[in-house]
């Protein structure tokens, strides 16, 4: 699968490895100016590791849901678009403030994900809503914050097994998660994240029309 | 039509540009880059994300700096306040007990002792004496229950992981005996398993007593409600979970519900190895 631009592999200490280029943000390696984005750190890093379809360009309008201390939003916002990062936890947040601060197309929400209504008046129309919320839940918030996509939007997101079940066997948490995403939004594409991210499921989906 | 962020402000007003990212609502996005402009709020799409992005960084940090100021210290501090009211509320009763005592045979003991005598008002001046210090007591065992109320309400902020598995005063208790959520986080859960306990520990490691099992997570219905034998392991398991909740909300400060299920699974099963509870 293509990369999008913005996102190249490079040589690290030998190793071919995804990188992008921007300031220095969290003591990850840089090389020419280029900076490590560790598939085994990042959900999306993996996806687009492990040759995903997530229609990814580059340049596009970004919503990243659950950008936590920032290391993946830091390499979305070096090669897309206007990018709104929200956060629901205050510590992390301060993380996420100091990446922000050395990146002009990085806007820090700290605010929760269920509820878009509470930053619907910041945030544009996108191209691509990225999710990685450990909350329970994770398919009903992929699908409240459907209303920021347009019919040629793409959902890119990463479902977290336990955070719905801990108990539950990660495949049929799966089924029921996609399941419930499908009353909003064509899947497109799935699989698991192993070996870098143990009981994870990677998505790509788009806006069903008409519906909802 | 709802409106956007930027509705009603004046450009180079940061501050009320912060406020009203943090209050703002709406039901649906729209085209706000090209609003703004069209309102005459920025001269270019540049501008406006500049100047949105000055207001997003003011907003999350001024709503980061709120929340982290209900931070650990002034949980250690109300929690530990709480306890020497406790303490000296008792103590003081017993005076109160004491001394009410010598001047009448049915005088009652304790805190309701204390209450009662709390409400009277006597004339004689030794009686009045008596009677004032019962309600510095009364007054100082209501003093604890606020700062109960305050340990409640700030530990699922300031340890939201940690105070759901624990409860608020038991994760106020471990936060205060460990010098702080960050001290917390770096102990072993080894170490986690007998705070509180140090007294037993030191004599154990004199070799004059056991090794402790546990020391204050006694309190927690997951020890306490264990049947002795299998007890050891119930506080092993909880000890081991509560370290790692601690880190959780120190480095992260995410809530992780997938703990308590999985503590929740393991007394389950330690529970039955003995055949009930």
């Amino acid at each position: 699968m293509t990369l999008p631009e913005g996102v190249e592999r490079r040589s690290f200490e030998g190793r071919e490895r995804l990188a992008t280029s921007g300031p220095p943000a969290y003591g990850e390696p840089v090389v020419d100016g280029w900076r490590l984005w560790d598939a085994g750190r990042s959900k999306l890093g993996a996806m687009l590791d492990g040759g995903f379809d997530t229609g990814l360009r580059g340049g596009e309008t970004v919503l990243y849901l659950g950008a936590a201390a920032g290391t993946t939003v830091s390499h979305v916002a070096d090669f897309a678009g206007p990018t709104y990062a929200v956060e629901f936890a205050a510590r992390p947040m301060r993380d996420l403030l100091s990446v922000a601060r050395d990146r002009e197309n990085l806007f820090p929400l700290l605010t929760d994900a269920r509820r878009p209504e509470t930053y619907a008046h910041v945030v544009e129309p996108v191209d691509v809503v990225i999710q990685d919320v450990a909350t329970r839940g994770q398919a009903r918030v992929a699908l409240e914050n459907r209303r920021f996509l347009g019919t040629d939007g793409r959902l890119i997101a990463a479902i977290k097994a336990r955070s719905e079940d801990a108990t539950r066997d990660p495949a049929p948490v799966f089924e029921d998660a996609v399941a419930e995403l499908e009353t909003g939004y064509e899947v497109l594409e799935t699989g698991r994240l192993e070996p870098s991210h143990a009981d994870h499921l990677g998505v790509v989906a788009r806006p069903e029309d008409g519906t909802f | 039509m709802t409106d956007g962020w930027f509705a009603g402000l004046e450009p180079g007003d940061t501050e009320a540009a912060a406020a009203s990212i943090r209050e703002g609502t709406a039901e649906e996005p729209a085209d706000w880059p090209a609003l703004a402009v069209q309102a005459g709020f920025a001269e270019d799409e540049a501008s406006y994300y500049r100047l949105l992005r000055a207001a997003t960084v003011a907003a999350a940090s001024a709503a980061a700096t709120e929340r982290e100021r209900a931070d650990d210290r002034q949980l250690v501090h109300a929690v530990r306040v709480m306890d020497d009211c406790r303490e000296a509320a008792n103590g003081l009763a017993e005076r109160v007990a004491e001394w009410g005592g010598s001047r009448d045979a049915d005088a009652g003991a304790g805190l309701d002792y204390a209450r009662e005598l709390a409400d009277s008002e006597p004339s004689d001046p030794v009686d009045r004496r008596v009677a004032s210090l019962a309600r510095r007591v009364v007054d100082l065992d209501e003093e604890r229950e606020r700062l109960r109320r305050f340990v409640e309400r700030t530990a699922p902020e300031v340890a939201p992981n940690l105070t759901a598995m624990a409860g608020p005063v038991l994760a106020a208790r471990l936060i205060a005996l460990a010098g702080g959520l960050a001290a917390l986080a770096k102990k072993p859960s080894g170490t986690v398993q007998v705070l509180g306990a140090e007294d037993a520990l030191f004599a154990h490691l004199r070799g004059s007593a056991p090794s402790p099992k546990h020391g204050i997570i006694y309190t927690h219905e997951y020890v306490r409600g264990t049947a002795r034998e299998q007890r050891g392991s119930a506080a092993r398991a909880l000890a081991g979970k509560l370290a790692i909740a601690a880190r959780v909300d120190h480095y992260s400060g995410e809530r992780k519900p997938e703990l308590e299920t999985e503590l929740d699974a393991r007394i389950g099963r330690i529970r039955e190895r003995e055949g009930g509870t």
